[in-house]
């Protein structure tokens, strides 16, 4: 399974170096958002639960966009059908769209995360880093398994653009709370405090949910 | 005698309340050359996507290569082959990378994709992106994904549709020699011809199953009224 899991990874990430058609989109979505918050907060700078909200809507958004555009390839040029014919197994595509989620995301925080402090936020930055660099992983592994399962249903509907953000918003719901949570506390004014456990625990199980839901419904997920 | 290779029992599918499928049976021994004939919507692509797994059917009973579908669909992954409409290819890569990903998933030797590369006639334009090609050399690396893995069945949805006829002499072999084929087309003479057994589909119904040779004009012309 691990090497399927590494040959769709590796096309998939392919056609994204060739195509370019979901990170900068991603990206662009997520600076727009910025920018809007940027002066429709009415601030220079924000800290707190608001500087929170700010990060994660703006992730939000263009997670939801990254979610949409995981399997365009796969249905607009038949793809998917030719990987269904196969004998692998069918969570390797699960594992794989997971993982191209997740780095697109990670991707994705490498230029937003620099761009917030930039733009919005108060405190400094560098003391509370390492702690949000585990956070943002954690909930990108959520935001990732939730995205590989609803990019799944979403690819068999003749509505898929409106189905994956309308299954996927409420399900990130959790995870967004825990993350929001979790990096408020980074970004007080006086400075970043410790997380407490219960927050990355609460990402983490998430994360482990959907993974596993994903494993059990993949193979009817992508059946006809 | 042949084994069965194909084998439906009053095969049902349908899309919403219309029904594409209707009551089909028929029974293909291993090594049969299929025509599948009908007009637009009576069935054809239904049938061929029913029968490698990737539709499963709302009535009646399948079997492919031994195995029931949908519930042994896993057993028959890799021993069928699909030429379709769509060439099942990404168009941001090239055809060397495409054959090379599509092999991976088969657990097929890279060796064989040189030898495809080059039995389609494609060993100058195989490093291009599939988006720089013409629909014909599509339909070419197309056929090569079709054959990678050697299937045992392989069915042709409009095989032929973008091709020169070069190019449909160099990839008919490939396609059709040597295993179980059901074709579908818009050509019904030079289908009949190179087949021995005619389904004429209408409405999703069987018009006719039997052999080529026994199938009349009026028949065919039946199909399209």
């Amino acid at each position: 399974m691990i090497r399927d899991t590494l040959a769709l990874l590796r096309k998939d990430l392919l056609l994204e170096l060739r195509g370019r058609e979901s990170l900068p989109a991603m990206a662009l979505l997520a600076g727009t958002t910025m920018v809007v918050l940027h002066f429709g907060l009415g601030r220079n700078t924000v800290s707190g639960s608001i500087a929170s909200g700010a990060l994660w809507v703006t992730l939000l958004f263009s997670a939801t966009l990254g979610i949409n555009r995981l399997f365009v390839a796969e249905q607009e040029e038949g793809g998917l059908d030719a990987v269904l014919l196969t004998p692998i197994d069918r969570t390797a595509i699960l594992v794989a769209k997971t993982l191209t989620l997740f780095i697109y995301m990670t991707l994705l925080e490498a230029i937003v995360v620099p761009a917030f402090d930039l733009l919005l936020l108060g405190p400094p930055l560098w003391p509370a880093l390492l702690q949000l660099m585990g956070v943002l992983a954690l909930a990108n592994f959520g935001i990732a398994t939730v995205g590989a399962v609803v990019g799944a249903i979403a690819v068999q509907s003749r509505i898929r653009d409106l189905l994956a953000p309308l299954l996927a918003l409420p399900l990130l719901v959790p995870a967004l709370i825990a993350s929001a949570k979790s990096t408020a506390l980074l970004f007080d004014a006086s400075g970043p405090s410790q997380i407490p456990g219960r927050w990355p625990l609460i990402l983490a199980l998430y994360a482990l949910v959907f993974g596993l839901l994903g494993v059990a419904l993949y193979d009817n997920l992508l059946d006809d | 005698m042949a084994e069965t290779a194909i084998e439906l029992v009053a095969a049902t599918r349908n899309y919403g309340d219309r029904v594409a499928l209707d009551n089909l049976s028929l029974n293909v021994p291993e090594g049969s050359r299929v025509a599948v004939l009908g007009a637009n919507g009576a069935g054809k692509t239904t049938l061929l996507r029913l029968l490698c797994g990737l539709l499963r059917p709302h009535g009646g009973e399948v079997e492919v290569l031994g195995s029931k579908l949908p519930s042994e669909a896993w057993a028959i992954r890799g021993k069928v082959g699909l030429l379709a409409h769509e060439p099942m290819l990404y168009r941001a890569l090239t055809v060397r990378e495409n054959l090379t990903h599509q092999a991976r998933l088969l657990n097929v030797e890279a060796s064989r994709v040189n030898d495809l590369i080059g039995r389609v006639g494609m060993e100058r334009r195989c490093d291009e992106p599939l988006r720089n090609l013409s629909r014909g050399m599509v339909q070419r690396a197309a056929a090569a994904r079709a054959v990678l893995a050697d299937p045992a069945l392989m069915l042709l949805d409009e095989p032929y549709a973008n091709l020169d006829p070069g190019g449909a002499a160099l990839i008919s072999p490939l396609l059709e020699d040597g295993r179980t084929v059901l074709i579908s087309g818009h050509e019904p003479r030079m289908l009949l011809e190179r087949s021995n057994i005619a389904l004429g589909l209408r409405d999703g119904r069987a018009a006719f199953f039997k052999p080529s040779t026994e199938v009349s004009d009026s028949e065919v012309e039946g199909l399209y009224r």
